[in-house]
């Protein structure tokens, strides 16, 4: 009999629930004489969904493209915490890593421009999300036999159940770049967490969508991270959603930290509430 | 073959360990799950009941209890069926759609103690239901995913329930099989509700053998084998879904398949290219619609090829549904049609291997009809009511007359009394209705009549259904109609969705427009609109029905032609208990919330205003006023330029 209940752990990081999972450490990221980030430190914590919210301009993408290793901040240290097997833990600084070394850690992310695959399909853009974990010897992969075939196979039963998870079954089959925004925005997220993602970073992934599709996206965020475990960081505009769904909220202005705390303490932050609505509210 | 048509004293438990021993290893139920079909074979379905009702006895089920299961079509929802009715209980099935009330009512009549519910949306339900229902004591999951967390102690998890019911057996050898053949088949199989137009379901019990006499008088015109495959997508709760997956697929060995999700169960479908499909008017209309939308999204040549290999295709259907051979030419061209361009479309519907499908629960337009049949689909009329398990009179192979719904199936007695209502009798009649002694009596005479309800009249042998007996209405003139059948002219028209028709001197009509075909022609015209309301009220769309509506009335006597009618600024919807779950309108919900707009079409005022509370997702109303025009098609001229539009398109 088939058992519906998924067989796969989405989430790959073994660092206990509330501990440190990534540190900033006075992370400063100059553009010329533009400082877009100035000495942010913070903690983001196993387990929780981390909202990073700011004005436009405040930084706030430049941070996760810090993390995820497209910007190389000129100070700071950026500290990312991994278990091993035998739980023995060890700290990698992603500042001074190259970006698919940074994937290889399981950090993964979605962008704010839809970058996806635009003539791959669905599968196969999330099979994409997969590519890390596999390990190809050229004649097999070539001639799709033995090892490379059942490799194949098991990182598809894999990517299935992310398909399953996302509700993306219809689309199975479609070309990426033919689907509906909000379809490609979650196809982006099911991309991400092929990756097995031990971090899932995501940069607006309510951007342009309606009341309706924003509340799908909600749950599914909710789903990855309540029933699948995963940490989540993610930008986000919408204060509404924002307050809803994260445990811990970092905001940033003119890149520097303003504020840190959880939704309750946000909401009550002076400097946090003259940023959003002007120093007179 | 035929000798395991004699069905004696068989039921369905009695059946599926029949086809366990004859093919333990042939595919019984197939369910698409992540990208895959993943079969079940006839062995390890039974075992799985056998598990299933051993967890059910554990929890208490005895016979003539009802287990009653809520959710969409699973593999589970027949192991929960065949397990309750292994134990020689009942299984009741509640659509998936259902609100609170509806659940509340069904579990009530029903007195379930145990619920199998699909997912964490089902089992929501329940929670909220939970304090009207004391008689409630378990309910069973199957899809986990988002119940992980939560801690009701009466929830149990399905794969759970197998496994208590596994230890619950292992000291009890031969117990399944004793409680199996104490089973008869004057026991309660089914409980099917009534899709009620006018009141609240009622609750109908069928026996085995009502079921299963049913499948052998069927498949004895229309024979099915374990080669025929079906694809399970419409509600289990529903008759007609029971009549063919379950007592025919039992009695008959054929395969299920269930789709994936519900957005994928045309791909499915078409996946599985199924044998027989037996659907009610709306899928086949819808399926006529998307073939009008493609093929009016179609370059020329496709058009011109597909109208030119329809007219063939039509030609030739005539002459088979009349039981005519056609000659040697014919049969040249109809098979060249065939091979370009009819065979491309019906493998896009998904019925390029279908031998035979039927249409029931309501009536179809004799030009649905044509359509199916002038691209090579064996369709055919249904005639009967929960009552009489789904299935009594039928369309007989090269005998089909669109406008009748066919003869009596073998064992089936049928009279039309002095009043004119259609009464039936055979094996197949229901055992009563639960809880309502005096309902079953009014239903079902001494002799064992079943009266219909409804009013018909027999043409050369061929029963024709007017309407439901007390919506039959007389003209001015004294001619005997149904409004039923002016809206079934009205819903012919692919840019019609729905239409209530009024009146018996002066006809009106509210109608609906399919938001699709209208769309899709609007788009055609370069008309720029925002929601159906606005769509509704353009002016343009108004002209193209009563184009529609004068078509309509060009085939209906003078005396009932539709005089006036409106769009209405909405679809509607079963939420709103303006149409049940089976998509039959209900006239007095229409009658009473849209008195004001029947009043100003009866009086013929130009237009009338409704105010209409629209509730957003974030919880706030509005009250807004809307003002709908009246349209009026007194002195009507078509416009010249238009040619006659084909059946298979939306476009000029």
């Amino acid at each position: 009999m088939l058992t519906r209940a998924y067989r796969f752990s989405l989430n790959s990081s073994r660092v206990p629930t509330g501990d440190p999972l990534l540190e900033f450490a006075d992370v400063s990221l100059r553009f010329g004489g533009i400082h877009a980030l100035s000495d942010i430190s913070f903690t983001v914590r196993q387990g929780h969904v981390h909202a990073v919210i700011g004005p436009n301009g405040a930084g706030k993408s430049s941070l996760l493209n810090c993390a995820s290793g497209l910007y190389r901040p000129q100070r700071g240290k950026i500290l990312l915490h991994t278990r091993d097997e035998q739980d023995a833990a060890s700290g990698h600084d992603l500042a001074k890593l190259r970006p698919h070394r940074i994937a290889r850690l399981g950090v993964a992310r979605s962008f704010q421009n839809i970058e996806l695959f635009g003539h791959l399909t669905v599968l196969e853009n999330l099979m994409l999300g997969r590519h890390i974990h596999m390990r190809h010897h050229l004649v097999p992969a070539l001639l799709w036999f033995g090892p490379a075939r059942n490799q194949e196979v098991r990182h598809r039963e894999f990517v299935e159940e992310v398909i399953d998870l996302l509700q993306l079954q219809a689309f199975r089959h479609h070309h990426a770049g033919s689907l509906a925004y909000g379809i490609q925005k979650r196809v982006e997220l099911g991309r991400a967490l092929a990756v097995e993602p031990s971090l899932l970073l995501l940069d607006e992934p309510m951007a342009g969508m309606n009341a309706e599709e924003k509340e799908d996206m909600a749950r599914y965020i909710l789903d990855v991270h309540e029933l699948r475990g995963v940490t989540v960081m993610l930008i986000e505009h919408d204060m509404g959603v924002v307050m809803d769904i994260s445990d811990h909220i970092s905001v940033l202005d003119f890149g520097k930290l303003i504020g840190d705390g959880t939704p309750d303490e946000i909401r009550n932050n002076q400097a946090v509430v003259e940023a959003y609505l002007g120093a007179d509210a | 073959m035929s000798a395991m048509r004699t069905s004696g004293d068989k039921t369905f438990p009695k059946l599926l360990a029949e086809r366990a021993a004859e093919r333990p290893k042939g595919i019984a139920l197939q369910e698409k799950l992540y990208g895959i079909w993943q079969p079940i074979t006839w062995q390890e379905y039974a075992d799985n009941v056998r598990d299933i009702a051993h967890g059910l006895a554990s929890l208490g089920v005895d016979r003539g209890d009802i287990v009653a299961v809520l959710g969409d079509n699973r593999p589970e929802w027949l192991i929960a069926e065949l397990a309750a009715q292994s134990l020689g209980g009942a299984v009741v099935g509640i659509y998936p759609t259902s609100l609170d009330e509806e659940i509340v009512h069904v579990l009530t009549v029903a007195r379930a103690r145990v619920v199998i519910a699909e997912d964490q949306e089902q089992v929501d339900k329940l929670i909220r239901a939970k304090k009207s229902l004391p008689g409630l004591e378990t309910v069973v999951y199957y899809d986990v995913h988002g119940l992980e967390t939560y801690t009701e102690p009466w929830l149990v998890k399905f794969s759970d329930l197998a496994e208590q019911g596994r230890e619950w057996g292992s000291n009890r050898d031969g117990w399944f099989e004793q409680e199996v053949a104490r089973g008869t088949p004057d026991d309660v199989a089914v409980v099917c509700t009534t899709s009620g137009t006018t009141s609240k379901p009622k609750l109908g019990e069928l026996t085995h053998r009502n079921l299963l006499s049913m499948a052998d008088n069927l498949t004895s015109i229309d024979p099915l084998g374990p080669k025929d495959r079906f694809v399970s997508f419409l509600p289990l709760a529903w008759i007609g879904e029971q009549m063919i997956a379950v007592a025919c697929g039992l009695s008959c060995g054929m395969t299920l398949s269930f789709p994936e999700d519900s957005a994928t169960q045309r791909s499915d479908m078409r996946e599985i290219g199924p044998h027989v499909m037996f659907s009610p008017p709306r899928i086949w209309e819808s399926m006529l619609s998307e073939v009008q939308v493609r093929i009016d999204e179609a370059g020329w040549l496709k058009r011109k090829v597909f109208g030119v290999g329809y007219d063939i295709g039509n030609r030739a259907a005539e002459q088979r549904v009349k039981g005519r051979k056609p000659g040697p030419v014919m049969r040249l061209f109809a098979a060249l049609a065939d091979w370009v361009a009819l065979r491309p479309v019906r493998d896009q519907l998904g019925l390029a291997r279908i031998s035979r499908c039927y249409t029931g629960g309501a009536p179809l337009g004799p030009d649905v009809f044509r359509f199916f049949h002038a691209i090579g689909v064996n369709l055919k009329q249904i005639y009967g009511q929960t009552e009489i398990c789904g299935i009594a009179v039928l369309h007989r192979d090269e005998d089909v007359r669109f406008h009748s719904v066919g003869v009596p199936i073998p064992g089936t007695e049928l009279r039309i009394d002095d009043s004119g209502e259609i009464l039936l009798r055979s094996d197949s009649v229901f055992a009563g209705y639960l809880g309502s002694k005096e309902a079953t009596g009014d239903a079902v005479d001494e002799e064992g009549w079943l009266h219909t309800g409804d009013a018909g009249y027999l043409d050369e042998g061929h029963l024709v259904v007017i309407d439901r007996a007390k919506d039959v209405l007389k003209s001015a003139d004294g001619t005997r109609f149904s409004s039923a059948f002016i809206e079934n002219k009205l819903k012919f028209s692919p840019y019609v969705e729905e239409a209530v028709v009024f009146g018996t001197e002066n006809i009106t009509a509210m109608i609906t427009i399919d938001p699709m075909t209208v769309g899709s022609w609007a788009e055609h015209e370069h008309l720029t609109y925002t929601t159906y309301t606005d769509l509704a009220q353009k002016e343009e769309v108004y002209e193209l029905l009563a184009d529609e509506v004068h078509r309509a009335n060009a085939d209906l006597p003078d005396s009932i032609k539709v005089r006036r009618f409106l769009l209405l600024f909405k679809q509607l919807d079963p939420d709103d208990d303006e149409i049940t779950r089976t998509r039959k309108v209900r006239r007095n919900v229409i009658a009473d919330r849209y008195g004001d707009l029947i009043a100003a079409l009866e009086r013929g005022d130009g237009s009338v205003s409704i105010t209409n509370t629209v509730t957003y997702q974030d919880g706030t109303s509005v009250d807004r006023t809307i003002s709908l025009k009246i349209y009026d098609l007194d002195g009507y001229v078509p416009p010249k330029h238009k040619k006659q539009r084909p059946v298979w398109s939306g476009r000029r």
